[in-house]
């Protein structure tokens, strides 16, 4: 590294011995905290954004196209011209109310205004262990309904960072689809209304939000994420109604069945 | 003497190989951080609380 010049007259003088150099080391120390503060913002701004929701959709497509492999290997549907599916035909939903267990996977929830690749995996428990996973992203409130369930359906996810699975949760306009699937078909809500609470307002998760004295007669699906992008003073909540449901043999909603085929590519 | 200069001799083979080496170092060391050192002090720097919950 010091190499000596060629034809250098004078005789090499003895070299002083190598000592650790506080102010060397001192100079690497800061340069290295500021290459971490900068890799830091890195993997909060792109890496924890875009990068985990590209996971997180992965992983929903999986556990969307795993449930419409096992349909498939039932058999398809056994007798399907006598049985013509009518979509618009209100048939009551197959609620399935067994309890699932911390961060178990159970649904797949698709908002096309959310955009491409929205989809997110649905698993029990809104703690970190399921809304920071790179595999999850969506949390299900323990005590509410289940989907399709009379009474209220309701799930919570990030806004930014982490996958932002609710990021354009405040772009919702009236009737806007929000689509569940789960093993046992596709329940397709309607958006109806935003509302901005303090993050105490736990009665937006009653079976009658709000009105947690009353006996619910609708099936709702309520959305809970952070307020205003980028901070969490407020929640943002965004509520929907049961529009209807179709079974996994019938498999998904018309007008999503060219994207969700895309997802078992 | 300073720790990337002791670094740069503590690693064995020529010049090409020391900077494939820290390449890998560089690399296991940014995978580190990602995987687990980021995640947990941006859940202490910045929790971002996305529920509704009893206060």
């Amino acid at each position: 590294m010091d190499g000596s010049p060629l034809g250098r007259s004078q005789p090499e003088a003895p070299r002083p011995r190598r000592r650790v150099s506080v102010i060397g080391v001192l100079g690497e120390l800061l340069l290295t905290a500021g290459a971490v503060i900068l890799l830091f913002l890195g993997w909060q701004l792109w890496w924890n954004d875009a990068i985990v929701a590209g996971q997180q959709s992965s992983a929903a497509s999986q556990l969307s196209s795993q449930w419409s492999e096992q349909q498939a290997a039932r058999g398809a549907p056994s007798t399907p011209s006598e049985q013509p599916v009518e979509p618009q035909q209100p048939v009551a939903p197959v609620v399935d109310t067994t309890v699932h267990e911390n961060a178990e996977a159970f649904g797949v929830m698709y908002v096309p205004r959310f955009g491409h690749d929205s989809q997110r995996t649905i698993a029990e428990g809104v703690g970190l262990d399921v809304l920071n996973s790179v595999d999850l992203g969506v949390g299900h409130y323990p005590d509410t309904q289940a989907p399709g369930d009379v009474g209220n359906f309701a799930i919570a996810s990030h806004r930014s960072a982490y996958g932002g699975g609710m990021h354009e949760i405040e772009q919702l306009q009236l009737g806007d689809a929000i689509y569940v699937q789960t093993k046992d078909g596709w329940y397709t809500y309607r958006f109806r209304d935003l509302e901005y609470v303090t993050p105490q307002t736990v009665e937006v998760l009653a079976p009658v939000p709000h009105h947690p004295e009353l006996t619910p007669t609708d099936r709702i699906i309520t959305l809970t994420s952070c307020n205003p992008l980028y901070s969490t003073d407020e929640r943002v909540i965004a509520y929907g109604v049961l529009e209807s449901w179709r079974s996994a043999e019938a498999g998904p909603p018309t007008e999503i069945a060219d994207v969700v085929a895309g997802w078992g590519v | 003497m300073t720790v990337y200069g002791a670094l740069w001799r503590i690693l064995p083979g020529p010049a090409w190989l020391r900077v494939i080496l820290l390449l890998v170092l560089v690399a296991a060391v940014v995978f580190a951080l990602f995987s687990w050192v980021f995640p947990w002090a941006d859940a202490i720097l910045n929790p971002i609380n996305v529920t509704v919950e009893e206060p």
